[in-house]
């Protein structure tokens, strides 16, 4: 396989990962894949203080940026959250001069706890996950990133030891394997509200 | 048996009684001492014959020499080059000069003269360093030059020993077997009998190379071979065979046997033995030096002293005097001032125990009449009883007057800062920096002369004096501070500032700095608002490395450890409302009631109780679960 691929940087933000199951084993995934730098951000940062300057340099090294975290509160957990805050700074990832990370690939790796229909307008929800996403989204939008559908599993709680878990587990080694090598139907992506480990718009590579 | 019992009662009530005494009344242990030998010996009669209580007694000057010899590593000594050789040597020599000019004015004859002036050269070891450290002075400017100088004579001892016999006077030498036994070391045995002055030093000399090399040599395999008998008492009988033999060998040369025992002490200075022969030697040094002190008092003569009463008080003030101008003019020269250069001409003004060992050795040697000896003895005596009515004198007027003056003692504060930090060693550092580098005026106060040096070289506005005296804290602003930060080692003197600062200031914020739970007890009753334990935070980063060595997610960890931090910070509060300093801890009920239940809750936190809605478990529990369900 080509390592001359894109370059994937993994940022891994749980801060109960002594419950995690689902996110405990996508992170092994991201952890084994060839292309991956992959970071826990709780592990690094453990008292929040984040080092802005090995974060940006981290961002200038890598093509594609992945936030791949438990929906809490229709957001992010709060350090990935301290993350934005202080590593997207004006003049580096927005605003004049604030070009440094444009181009690359953004891409949210979400689990939630509610069922896909809870997710709904009327529903318990109210919003489609997608909507509840667009602060981020917005945030992709403002740095330059294109910003590519969440990677999704709905009610991640009830998915520990079934098969529907191993199939989105195997479905981000792919994901994250056709990011890396171009393969991913960027295009038809953006059609997608969400991406599943079944509707993923994966190339197959002409078997030349 | 009897006779034997009683005399140890009487000395030992005597001590007991007095010197708590002496204590309380400000005096300090040594005069407590000398007082009881005066009440027992002259004053009551109740012991006669001190003299051969005195040759056991000086063990305790012989001890401590040892001891001193033990902490007197060669680096130690080479830090000390300048004040040890320069201040040493011109205070023994100018004084040995003086009192040899003052004694020939008085028609003595130059070899006499010169043996007085080295007798009176020397100073009390054994009061000194005794005093200086009860007074926690040992570690101020004053206290290390006085050191300096005790140490100088100490080794000095050597050489006068060496040259004493030199002065032998021909009309004396026949006399010589009849003035034995005068308080001298003299015993029944000697190798020198009948050897020539020139012989005796070339004998000396053997014996002091023979107490090197079997130090150096044979002191190792020996202890470690006692050592692994792993009997502490005999470890403790070895170090004082050790000590014994020594004086033992100097005395049979002729030698004093403090002189032996030190060089033993400082070739043992560097052996991995060196702890345990302190720990052993300490408290029989403790005791014999009381017992020393108490001789001094005792073999006062007061017949003779009121006889020559004129005299010798005379010749006392004298002598006292001279010594006290010899060492003010080199005080100036060493640049000290204020309280340590007082503390240096107040503390060594008197002539020593060294001088009864030099009088009787040179009695012995016929260098000296005896009855003139015992004059001079009465001199040293009295000079010694005068010390510790001096060091009174330090405290109670030297001290306060220099105050008045705007503290010469300590350096002039001209700045009234918004911080004031006690204490500038590795812990107030860092509250200095982080203060100074936000911008916020700092007033520093250390008590190392070094310190306050090194740092206002650094740039780092220091100013010396010792910030347990309130006035000290008083000119450094402490009525219009922001801030007071108690950074210093010394813990009792930590509660005692800020009880002060508390009683002065009820508004005051005041950090202070904690050795341990016991003083966070004692700072939390004195009044401090911040109290934090010196090893506390590094101690809960170590453990942090340890869980996470273990492959604990660092975040889990943090959250173990706030929580074991805030049950520790919330445990010790509550104890600290129940702490009283007058009531052992053991002692007190309440205490270990509250004690006994925290621990308690500990332990319930820590186990798998699902009652207990521990923290740490219940953090990001998924919606719908119980703690650490499976």
């Amino acid at each position: 396989m080509t390592q001359q691929g894109r370059k994937i940087l993994v940022l891994f933000a749980h801060p109960g990962q002594r419950y995690s199951r689902a996110n405990a084993e996508l992170a092994q995934v991201a952890r084994r894949t060839p292309g991956v730098t992959f970071v826990d951000l709780y592990a690094e940062y453990p008292r929040f203080k984040i080092n802005v300057e090995l974060e940006q340099q981290r961002l200038l090294d890598h093509d594609v940026i992945v936030f791949q975290f438990p929906l809490f509160w229709y957001s992010t957990p709060a350090l990935l959250k301290e993350w934005q805050d202080l590593v997207l700074e004006y003049g580096f990832a927005y605003g004049e001069g604030g070009v440094m990370i444009a181009g690359k690939l953004f891409v949210p790796v979400v689990t939630t706890g509610g069922p896909e229909d809870f997710y709904r307008v009327g529903a318990r929800n109210n919003f489609p996950l997608r909507d509840l996403l667009a602060p981020i989204e917005q945030t992709a939008n403002l740095c330059g990133l294109r910003f590519v559908p969440p990677y999704t599993l709905y009610a991640a709680l009830r998915a520990a030891g079934s098969e529907r878990l191993a199939t989105h587990v195997e479905g981000y080694g792919r994901f994250l394997q056709a990011l890396r090598d171009d393969r991913l139907d960027l295009d038809a992506a953006d059609g997608l509200p969400v991406l599943t480990a079944d509707t993923l718009p994966i190339i197959e590579e002409a078997q030349s | 048996m009897t006779g034997l019992l009683f005399q140890a009662f009487v000395y030992l009530c005597a001590a007991v009684i007095a010197v708590p005494i002496a204590k309380r009344l400000g005096l300090g242990s040594v005069l407590g001492y000398l007082i009881a030998g005066i009440v027992i010996g002259p004053a009551l009669g109740l012991v006669g014959d001190t003299e051969s209580i005195q040759h056991i007694a000086e063990f305790g000057v012989v001890m401590m020499l040892f001891l001193v010899g033990l902490e007197l590593e060669p680096r130690t000594l080479w830090t000390m080059r300048n004040r040890l050789l320069g201040l040493g040597g011109l205070q023994v020599g100018l004084t040995t000069v003086l009192v040899m000019a003052g004694g020939m004015a008085f028609g003595l004859s130059w070899t006499v003269a010169l043996a007085i002036g080295l007798v009176f050269s020397l100073s009390s070891t054994a009061i000194v360093l005794q005093t200086l450290n009860e007074k926690g002075l040992m570690k101020s400017d004053g206290g290390q030059s006085s050191f300096s100088v005790l140490l100088f004579q100490d080794i000095a001892v050597i050489p006068m020993l060496a040259l004493i016999p030199l002065l032998a006077l021909p009309e004396l030498a026949h006399h010589g077997a009849e003035t034995h036994g005068h308080g001298g070391h003299g015993a029944e045995l000697s190798l020198i009998e009948g050897l020539s002055g020139w012989q005796v030093a070339i004998v000396n000399v053997a014996a002091i190379a023979a107490v090197i090399a079997g130090g150096h040599y044979l002191s190792r395999p020996l202890f470690r071979f006692i050592a692994s008998a792993k009997l502490r008492e005999i470890f403790t009988a070895a170090a004082l065979l050790l000590v014994v033999a020594i004086a033992f060998l100097m005395t049979l040369v002729g030698l004093s046997p403090a002189l032996g025992t030190f060089l033993a002490g400082v070739v043992l200075a560097n052996s991995e033995f060196r702890h345990e022969l302190e720990s052993d030697i300490e408290p029989f040094k403790g005791l014999l030096l009381g017992l020393f002190f108490i001789t001094v008092g005792a073999g006062i003569n007061f017949a003779l002293l009121s006889e020559n009463a004129l005299l010798v008080i005379g010749l006392t003030i004298g002598l006292m005097a001279l010594k006290a101008a010899v060492l003010l003019a080199l005080s100036f020269m060493f640049r000290l001032r204020g309280a340590d250069q007082w503390l240096l001409v107040l503390s060594l003004a008197q002539a020593g125990e060294f001088g009864f060992v030099l009088l009787s050795f040179s009695v012995q040697n016929s260098v000296i009449p005896a009855d003139l000896s015992d004059l001079l003895l009465l001199v040293v005596a009295l000079s010694m009883l005068l010390t510790p009515a001096l060091f009174i004198f330090f405290d109670k007027v030297v001290l306060p007057r220099l105050d008045k003056e705007q503290g010469r003692a300590a350096d002039d504060i001209d700045e009234k800062g918004a911080a004031i930090i006690c204490g500038i060693g590795r812990f107030g550092q860092v509250i200095n920096r982080v203060l100074k580098g936000n911008g916020y005026k700092t007033v520093v106060l250390d008590l190392s002369a070094d310190m306050v040096d090194g740092f206002n070289r650094f740039g780092i506005r220091t100013f010396y004096g010792d910030a347990s005296r309130p006035d000290l804290l008083h000119s450094a602003g402490l009525e219009e501070a922001g801030l007071l930060v108690v950074a210093i080692d010394d813990m009792d003197r930590a509660v005692e500032i800020v009880k002060h600062a508390r009683r002065e200031r009820p508004d005051l914020h005041i950090v202070a700095r904690a050795r341990d739970r016991h003083y966070v007890y004692e700072l939390y009753k004195a009044g401090a608002d911040d109290i934090v334990r010196e090893t506390f935070d590094s101690a809960v980063r170590a453990a942090r490395y340890s869980l996470e060595a273990f492959g604990v997610h660092p975040h889990e960890v943090e959250k173990l450890i706030t929580v074991f931090v805030e049950r520790d910070r919330d445990g010790i509060r509550r104890l600290a409302r129940l702490f009283d300093p007058d009531v052992p801890v053991f002692e007190n009920e309440p205490y270990m009631k509250l004690a006994r239940e925290i621990e308690k809750e500990t332990e319930d936190a820590l186990s798998d109780n699902p009652s207990v809605h521990d923290r740490v478990k219940r953090a990001w529990l998924p919606p719908g679960s119980k703690p650490d369900d499976e």
